[in-house]
């Protein structure tokens, strides 16, 4: 089995789906000769041809908007967001145009739009953020955050074969730190299943993306420390959300410390709190709490970014800190 | 490229079609049958009819707001406007959305519009280069106001059509109002045309009150599109004689201005020119009329039969779970996609400022343009007047 790093694993998808089925098209910023600028579609020109594979102007809500209009003949285009922070250049031919396709007028919308995102490279501002809630929040819309390279391959497949409109996140940080076996063949992992990446009974950590590291470090610790059995568990979809899973770990747990890179306020955690309280309130034996970043802009320098982003430090005292009820 | 008899009367049944359908909405609207606004064409039909009436089967549109004219033409009829707007359980979205936002991938190829305008460009600019990818030579066509081509994504748009070469025609519907504003605070231009220069790209200019001269332009621009030297801008002078829609009565518009376009009326102008050259009779005029009026009243009787659609239909079809087949339809094999060595290549070719067809720019306005070349022209030197004259009230 060949080993690959994350970003290679995303890559290695998208040319699986590309050679699997003439419809999947690339379309973005600098993909084509200079092959991303994270070299995701490294050597797409040369092997798929322009006609497939893109170079736009620096004009997102072109990229978004052509692709609109390829995936309503029955084509499956990726596009591809140099950072995703751009993403909001295209905002409203996401929420507006894609996301209400389907439910005003019946037009599908199969399509991918794909980039980097997250923090913890010192990227500043406007190249690490993590915009996945606002699409949450958006109906209509798929959002996927993988954490691994096996799921990054497996994910972007998926998404790739999905009938409707698909934003992937890619971890920065994780694009070439992340270095594990990734099998060759043709295996999918399916939107909105959740995964358990260690069990345990005491209490559960809920993340997604560079932050299933953190929690498994912090799970690590706290087990030789304090002999806390914490189970992990990785979102890897955010919309749709894996419900039953968090809800089956919790009845195990009763406890439930929700992690994630992105700011406080309108965060995954409290979507996750309220479905708590909706569907398991009896369960819980301690507060529901949240590890988060900073109510912020992503700082530049290392010690202000350091000290804006989760970490281990920051996961164990809050999971001992609700251990204690 | 010449119209047949039959084919002006064609774009005659159209264009008071389009008014009388508009007129019924209005009396609707004013019954409370109609949920929401009211959006009138009127004295923009020709620019309507004439654009979509140039396309084949095969070719996209995507309407604006003032282009039920074009929505009819592509083939939906007057129930489903009726049902759309009176928010009707049979209308073409069955109630989820409104007005002229509706479409059919399949059968009648039109893409619905969204409010915030300007996005379709690059939409249509992609079914063009999807087709075109498929080995389709289909063309795409859209509008835009005077006002929506302020928005970013027009330019995002066009310009990216532009590199692309995408079959795509659009046709700059310059009404001179966005709402209140006049189109002297849209843009510095005379001619919105003009923008088309900034993209490399042909902008030509129709008087858009002249229903075959809309036709003839749009013609020679979907065939130019068709050959491979697309996009093409067309500038439509005409004049928006409503409100933005009915709750506005338009207050700030210069009496002057709208006495002057209504003596240019496109229907009115048209029936002149159909008599003068005996293109039709007065029984074939009448004919047509009887037929409109019927065809009408049973689209108000189908709408007005049709229930409201049922509440908990506003919970369903966010997604597409396997209700769609989506499957991409090739007029070639899909598999010998022959391997680029380098998008060098793609500056080799003639630039699309030198295509042969529509010539450079001037040459190709005196070529293009059919009936007067400048009708807004005249205007403007009154509007300045008209402007003088307000700041010296002040």
């Amino acid at each position: 089995m060949p080993v690959m790093t994350y970003v290679q694993a995303v890559g290695r998808g998208l040319w699986e789906e590309m050679e699997r089925d003439p419809a999947v098209l690339m379309i973005g910023e600098d993909i084509g000769v200079y092959g991303g600028a994270f070299k995701v579609t490294d050597g797409f020109l040369a092997h798929f041809g322009r006609e497939r594979v893109i170079d736009t102007p620096i004009s997102e809500s072109a990229i978004v908007g052509a692709a609109v209009g390829m995936s309503y003949l029955g084509l499956r285009p990726v596009c591809e967001l140099q950072f995703i922070d751009f993403i909001a250049c295209c905002f409203n031919q996401i929420t507006n145009f894609v996301a209400k396709s389907h439910y005003r007028w019946g037009a599908p919308v199969p399509m991918v739009i794909r980039g980097p995102a997250g923090g913890g490279v010192h990227g500043g501002p406007f190249h690490s953020q993590n915009p996945e809630m606002y699409f949450v929040h958006t109906p209509g819309l798929k959002v996927v955050c993988p954490s691994s390279a096996y799921d990054a391959k497996g994910l972007i497949k998926a998404a790739v074969r999905d009938n409707n409109p698909v934003l992937f996140f890619e971890h920065k940080f994780l694009y070439r730190r992340v270095k594990e076996e990734v099998p060759e063949d043709d295996y999918i992992v399916p939107l909105g299943q959740a995964a358990v990446r260690r069990e345990g009974r005491d209490l559960t950590l809920v993340t997604y993306a560079a932050m299933v590291q953190v929690c498994l470090d912090a799970a690590e610790q706290l087990e030789k420390e304090d002999g806390l059995a914490c189970e992990v568990i990785d979102l890897r979809t955010l919309l749709p959300l894996d419900k039953e899973t968090i809800l089956s770990s919790l009845r195990k747990t009763n406890k439930l410390l929700v992690v994630h890179e992105d700011t406080r306020t309108g965060g995954i955690a409290g979507e996750i709190a309220a479905m708590v309280m909706e569907e398991a309130f009896d369960q819980l034996d301690g507060p529901l709490m949240r590890v988060t970043s900073l109510d912020t802009p992503v700082p530049y320098s290392p010690p202000l970014e350091e000290y804006f982003l989760p970490n281990a430090a920051k996961v164990v005292k809050a999971a001992r800190d609700l251990a204690r009820y | 490229m010449a119209l047949s008899r039959q084919q002006h009367l064609e774009l005659y049944y159209w264009m008071q079609l389009n008014r009388k359908l508009e007129d019924l909405l209005t009396v609707m609207f004013r019954q409370n049958k109609v949920v929401g606004g009211v959006y009138s064409s009127l004295g923009q039909e020709a620019t309507s009819v004439g654009t979509a009436y140039a396309l084949e089967k095969r070719d996209w549109i995507a309407p604006m707001i003032r282009n039920l004219g074009a929505v009819l033409v592509k083939g939906y009829r007057p129930r489903d406007i009726l049902m759309q707007y009176t928010a009707k359980s049979g209308s073409p979205t069955g109630g989820k959305d409104g007005t002229a936002h509706f479409g059919d991938l399949h059968e009648k190829r039109m893409v619905s519009p969204i409010s915030m305008l300007g996005d379709l460009i690059p939409v249509m600019a992609g079914i063009g280069l999807g087709a075109r990818y498929l080995g389709r030579n289909e063309v795409a066509l859209t509008w835009i106001g005077d006002g929506g081509s302020s928005t970013g994504v027009f330019h995002e748009g066009l310009n990216f059509a532009a590199v692309q070469r995408a079959p795509l025609v659009l046709v700059l519907e310059n009404n001179q109002w966005a709402y209140s504003t006049p189109n002297y605070l849209q843009a510095r231009l005379i001619d919105f045309a003009d923008r088309a220069k900034a993209y490399g790209i042909p902008g030509v200019i129709v008087d858009g009150n002249d229903v075959v001269a809309v036709y003839e332009t749009t013609k020679q621009a979907v065939e130019q599109c068709r050959r491979g030297d697309g996009p093409v801008l067309i500038e439509s002078k005409t004049f928006r004689r409503k409100g933005h829609a009915q709750h506005d009565p338009a207050a700030y518009v210069p009496k002057w201005m709208l006495k002057e376009w209504e003596a240019k009326d496109p229907i009115l102008r048209y029936e002149k020119y159909l008599t003068a050259k005996k293109l039709w009779t007065e029984k074939e005029k009448n004919d047509i009329l009887a037929r409109i009026d019927r065809e009408l009243k049973e689209g108000q009787a189908e709408a007005e039969a049709s229930p409201l659609p049922p509440a908990e239909r506003a919970a369903e079809g966010v997604y597409c779970d396997g209700c769609h087949e989506i499957r991409a339809e090739w007029k070639r094999s899909p598999k010998p996609v022959k391997p680029g060595k380098n998008t060098a290549q793609w500056f080799e070719g003639k630039s699309p400022a030198l295509a042969p067809s529509l010539g450079a720019s001037q040459e190709r306005k005196e070529k293009a343009v059919v009936g007067p070349s400048n009708p807004g022209h005249g205007k403007n030197a009154k509007l300045k007047k008209h402007k003088k004259q307000r700041k010296q009230r002040k």
